[in-house]
């Protein structure tokens, strides 16, 4: 039986890592190297780098620390950010990631996961999706909506619709991150989670809100995810990796506990 | 001039995605693998690496176009230790429903597309899945009951005689995850991605000397 995965994210700034709550007020947390290998070797499942570098003169440090990561961690590696083109994706694949999500640019022009798909497989292609609830109307239908930059503009696009169109144009999973959770350590968007993880029919990572092991025991199942992802609740050392999986498999969630 | 038995690996390139991940996880294991599309340097080849993600037909017509397919026959039959990988292992097999490919023909069996009753599983099989050794192999030495693999595949091979399979896992129903033949050892998971497992398994490889026994 397939097991459940638990999934880190690093956000990462100019080569340093920061964790951002509600997407402003980023902090440096250490170096992502460092703490990728740490939880590589306490049970992680999958590691994904989110490159929040502004201004695009640094983006190749990012690469450095994609392979430099990838060559000490050997488990699959997804990273986003920033991705525009096809050709940002394969060199982000040649320095050592497995996956690449696509976000803001995906949302303005969506043939980009087609691309992507295209060049380097539907399976690597992470659709990342930030949602907002907002009020239902003929627009929006299930009172979700797609936002980008950074949560702050609204696209009047369905996140329902969205995913749908995403897994028609060739993604091969999607990342679930609820806005309106995010950074909030009150737990994952479940309704959210749910209704697009029955929606499609390729994996969902839950995304935004994890505070305390129960709420990836919720997500990973009433939530109906395949993955949940992690980030302030293991960074500042609250959790460790290895005790959130000894709390899920206690709990009777399938995760891999052999590592 | 000798050439050291880990000195001459190479990781065959029949433009089938990213082969740098293998590269690093056999280097972290001691085993210098070096990416190689010539069929002739192939040839010469002590030990082979044959990954790969993509379809089975592109792959296909890869190899053939690069003359990489009967090199790799012909190392084969020469007895050298060769692992496949994901791709690798299913254009292995006589035929795949993918692209309906006429394949390898290096194990007798097909690869079919999942099928598959629940709606809550989701195709491809992508993460982390158990993987039960039913036939004891040098290569999967040390690999014990309750390890699990990264998967990332939408077929699954069939092979037509209970003596290839080495390794099952379960996804709705059961398949083959590893198979064997002789001197050829294959996984339909990534070991280069499935953490300290996945290493142990390559440094097996490294060690292997391509009897089955």
């Amino acid at each position: 039986m397939l097991s459940k995965r638990v999934v880190a994210c690093l956000d990462v700034r100019d080569g340093h890592l920061a964790k951002s709550v509600k997407f402003v007020n980023t902090k440096d947390i250490g170096d992502p190297v460092e703490k990728a290998r740490e939880y590589y070797l306490d049970g992680l499942d999958e590691l994904v780098f989110y490159d929040i570098t502004a201004s695009s003169d640094k983006r190749n440090i990012m690469l450095d620390v994609v392979e430099a990561v990838a060559s000490q961690v050997f488990i699959p590696l997804s990273v986003g950010g920033g991705i525009r083109s096809v050709a940002d994706a394969t060199d982000l694949r040649l320095a050592g990631a497995e996956k690449i999500n696509v976000n803001s640019a995906a949302v303005k022009r969506p043939g980009l996961i087609a691309e992507c798909a295209d060049a380097i497989g539907n399976q690597n292609v992470v659709l990342s999706m930030d949602v907002r609830r907002t009020s239902v109307s003929a627009e929006i239908p299930s009172g979700y909506e797609i936002v980008i930059n950074g949560g702050r503009t609204p696209m009047g696009l369905d996140a329902l619709a969205w995913a749908h169109k995403g897994e028609a144009l060739g993604a091969g999973e999607l990342v679930v991150n609820s806005i309106d959770a995010d950074g909030t350590k009150e737990g994952y968007e479940i309704t959210l989670t749910a209704m697009l993880a029955e929606a499609v029919r390729i994996p969902v990572i839950a995304s935004g809100g994890a505070g305390r092991p129960e709420h990836l025991h919720e997500v990973l199942t009433q939530g109906r995810a395949d993955a949940a992802l992690v980030a302030s609740m293991v960074h500042y050392g609250e959790y460790r990796v290895s005790e959130l999986k000894d709390y899920l498999n206690q709990q009777g969630v399938k995760v891999r506990m052999n590592w | 001039m000798t050439t050291g038995a880990n000195t001459d690996t190479l990781i065959v390139d029949y433009d089938a995605g990213n082969l740098h991940s293998v590269a690093r996880a056999c280097h972290e294991v001691g085993l210098d693998a070096e990416i190689c599309a010539d069929p002739d340097r192939l040839r010469l080849a002590s030990r082979i690496v044959f990954p790969g993600v993509g379809a089975a037909g592109s792959a296909m017509r890869s190899m053939q176009a690069r003359g990489l397919d009967e090199a790799l026959l012909e190392v084969i039959d020469l007895g050298r230790p060769v692992l496949g990988i994901c791709l690798g292992l299913q254009i292995s097999f006589d035929y795949s429903e993918e692209n309906t490919t006429r394949t390898l023909g290096l194990i007798k069996g097909e690869v079919h597309r999942f099928s598959l009753q629940d709606p809550a599983l989701k195709i491809p099989h992508m993460g982390w899945n158990e993987v039960r050794i039913v036939r004891p192999h040098p290569v999967l030495k040390d690999i014990a009951p309750g390890d699990e693999f990264y998967f990332v595949h939408a077929y699954f091979p069939q092979p037509a005689t209970e003596e290839a399979v080495l390794a099952v896992t379960d996804y709705e129903h059961e398949f083959a995850s590893a198979v064997g033949r002789d001197n050829y050892v294959a996984t339909q998971f990534h070991p280069e991605k499935s953490g300290r497992v996945g290493l142990q398994l390559i440094a097996n490889f490294a060690q292997w000397d391509g009897n089955a026994e």
